[in-house]
């Protein structure tokens, strides 16, 4: 069901970022990529299936020479479209969208940024691949912009701006079911916890509108029709998408929740929080009532009291697979 | 990220270094090689805190730290902690400083990730303020600069959003995550392991407003719950406990932000680097402004170009051979941390000492400004190699 491989070594920590791992994996070439954040930088490691080969690559943020402080990463995420994967980066100062190997850049959207110093940070963070060809992306305004993205080539564009939330947007997801009966295609977050359900398009649609709690949605995913939310509660809470009707509520962890991940064809979820523990969910559908069911998985071989001295931040989880899963935990 | 960083790091590690700094001038005498013994009185020390204090709250400073900016880059803000470390007749020897400088900034850090919730780092700033009100409780000015900037902080904070302060506390975090100097008293109560990360636990009272974990709860389409069932947590957890004060006074609750070395004794508190610190060596544009008009901010303490041997000097280590040792072995070096006063008869530091003891009791003069941006850089430079000197 679940067995631990083996750990890769990043070439630094990982910053303390809400969705800081993102994993690719290449089928036909027996590879997995993987990208973590660290500050100004992306880490990226691609491993071979075979667990002999690893091989690093650096990526810098745009305009990384200026101050330090000022072109922080806040995300990197594979988007993967029917034709094409493509590697994004949110930043302080923008949006840069790469080939899946990191090669090369092939596109570019700087964030506006005010005259004079606001104390409204700006930054871009969520990113989500939608249907056959848009790349969503979240501002700190509220804002999201979807992108246009081509078969190949560079002519990227920016086909909307959808302004519905007031908050800082945290986590975009869309739905990783496979299914093509679902109506909703991606759901967005926001730092008030409020939750949007959209259909894709030439003109995005709204289908409909969570209220948060004001707490915090740091990590969001959409699973066949159902929205899972983890909030900095703590709390992962199940929503039908299309209604807002709550399927499920768990008191998961007992501090913010960093990171949610689903394995779409076993329901298994992944979440991770700053109280150094990682849990696997077990959500199992139910069509004819219309229910979600969560169960907690144990994780053999996991000793979950491990001495307080090898606890560890963490601040990635990890992308599960359709077949195998692979954990990385790292510290700050 | 967040342009609200600064002041709350001010105060929290301006805060960490006072408490270090009053331990250290308390522990005096107690030097068993034959230099001389100091004459640090409790007078003096005060005076050390105050002047501190005085130059940390001044209105004009906490003023520039209030406007929406980014976080200073790494030697900035070391360089302007260094200034007002200096800010009084004591001085610490380059190695000494980075010894404070390590001690804070890993003292911060471990709160920073034992924050129980984003908002909580303000409760732990109020610690550090409520302590620092302590120290200048007898002089009123100094005392009523605490007070007003307590005022300001409650006004500006007290409106952000959890997201907000959870945004504040990342970019802290990111800024500090390649620091894991190794701090005795954190290894000794096993907070910290051997590779300088912290551990962190996984017992104790959830934070407020979080449930303890362990609980799923199933509803149907009318809302109505139909199934609750427990799972195994690994941790044990309670309930939250009451929250802090978020007023001027009142039952901080927590601990986290108060002075861990009053408590600590004879045994002193070690620091050991395993891997040397990223340099940044490159001189930043936007620093050297950012420096100048803090320079200028700090006051007209022009730091004259002395030889070492004039002034208070402060030393963190047991003698001057291991003092010297030190700075030459930058990593790996265990370093002594008691203190030794030395304190210089000369006659022409006292006549020094009266002058630059009496900058300090009128408002901050302001330097003139230099022509051009040329000399903004050189003057700027020739700050910072002069306070390196000392």
């Amino acid at each position: 069901m679940y067995h631990k491989e083996k750990s890769i070594q990043m070439k630094s920590s990982a910053s303390a970022l809400y969705n800081n791992l993102s994993v690719l994996r290449i089928a036909p070439r027996s590879l997995t990529y993987f990208t973590v954040v660290h500050a100004n930088m992306v880490n990226m490691v691609s491993a071979s299936w075979d667990g002999l080969n690893y091989s690093h690559r650096q990526l810098q943020s745009k305009e990384a020479n200026v101050a330090t402080s000022s072109s922080l990463i806040m995300q990197a995420a594979w988007c993967v479209l029917p034709s094409r994967d493509i590697l994004v980066l949110t930043s302080q100062k923008g949006i840069q969208m790469y080939e899946s190997d990191g090669s090369i850049m092939v596109y570019w959207h700087a964030l506006d940024t005010p005259e004079t110093q606001t104390a409204q940070a700006v930054f871009a963070r969520g990113i989500a691949a939608v249907r056959e060809k848009y790349i969503c992306v979240g501002i700190s305004s509220g804002s999201m912009l979807v992108f246009d993205v081509p078969i190949k080539g560079s002519n990227i564009t920016l086909s909307e701006v959808l302004e519905e939330h007031k908050e800082s947007i945290t986590d975009l997801a869309s739905e990783c079911s496979g299914s093509l009966e679902c109506i909703a295609d991606m759901v967005s977050a926001d730092d008030s916890g409020n939750l949007c359900v959209w259909k894709s398009g030439e003109d995005f649609q709204l289908l409909n509108k969570i209220p948060g709690f004001d707490m915090s949605c740091s990590s969001v995913k959409l699973w066949k029709g159902t929205v899972v939310a983890g909030y900095g509660t703590g709390q992962i809470r199940l929503y039908e998408a299309v209604t807002g009707i709550v399927h499920a509520e768990v008191n998961a962890h007992a501090r913010w929740i960093y990171s949610l991940d689903i394995a779409p064809f076993s329901g298994l979820l992944l979440s991770a929080a700053e109280d150094s523990l990682v849990r696997v969910w077990h959500l199992t559908m139910t069509p004819e009532t219309n229910s979600v069911e969560v169960t907690s998985q144990t994780i053999p071989g996991r000793n979950l009291t491990t001495p307080r001295t090898h606890r560890q931040t963490l601040t990635a989880s990890l992308p599960l697979s359709p077949s195998r899963s692979c954990t990385c935990i790292t510290s700050v | 990220m967040s342009m609200r960083t600064l002041p709350l790091v001010f105060i929290n590690l301006g805060g960490e270094m006072l408490y270090i700094l009053d331990q250290r001038l308390q522990t005096q005498n107690t030097a068993d090689d034959n230099t001389q013994k100091g004459v640090w009185s409790d007078d003096d020390r005060k005076r050390v805190m105050n002047d501190i204090i005085a130059t940390m709250f001044s209105k004009a400073f906490m003023e520039e730290l209030l406007k929406p900016q980014d976080l200073y880059s790494n030697r900035a803000l070391r360089t302007v902690l260094t200034r007002l470390a200096h800010a009084s007749i004591m001085r610490l020897n380059p190695a000494s400083m980075d010894r404070l400088y390590e001690l804070m900034v890993m003292a911060f850090k471990y709160q920073l990730l034992l924050c129980p919730r984003p908002r909580d780092l303000l409760i732990i700033s109020y610690n550090h303020i409520d302590a620092i009100r302590e120290f200048v409780r007898d002089t009123p000015s100094v005392l009523n600069q605490v007070d007003e900037t307590h005022r300001k902080i409650i006004e500006v904070y007290t409106p952000l959003s959890d997201g907000e302060f959870q945004l504040l506390r990342q970019t802290l975090l990111i800024f500090l995550q390649d620091m894991h100097v190794r701090v005795s008293l954190f290894l000794k109560d096993k907070v910290q392991n051997p590779n300088g990360r912290f551990a962190l636990s996984t017992t104790g009272p959830v934070p407020h407003g979080t449930e303890v974990p362990g609980l799923i709860r199933m509803f149907s389409s009318n809302g109505k719950e139909w199934k609750r069932w427990e799972f195994p947590t690994g941790g044990s957890y309670t309930s939250s406990i009451r929250v802090g004060s978020f007023e001027r006074f009142g039952d901080r609750v927590t601990r986290i932000g108060t002075n861990m070395y009053s408590v600590t004794q004879p045994e002193e508190t070690h620091t050991s680097k395993s891997y040397s610190q990223k340099a940044n060596s490159e001189p930043n544009p936007l620093a050297k402004e950012e420096l100048n008009l803090l320079a200028r901010l700090l006051g007209g303490m022009k730091v004259q170009n002395r030889n070492t041997e004039t002034g208070f000097r402060v030393n963190l280590f047991a003698t001057d051979q291991e003092e010297e040792e030190a700075s030459l072995f930058n990593s790996g070096c265990d370093a002594y941390c008691s203190i030794l006063i030395i304190y210089n008869l000369d006659v022409q530091v006292n006549t020094e000492l009266a002058r630059i003891a009496g900058e300090f009791t009128g408002e901050p003069e302001q330097t003139e400004s230099p022509e051009g941006p040329s000399n903004k850089g050189d003057d700027l430079l020739a700050m910072m190699d002069e306070l390196i000197e000392l």
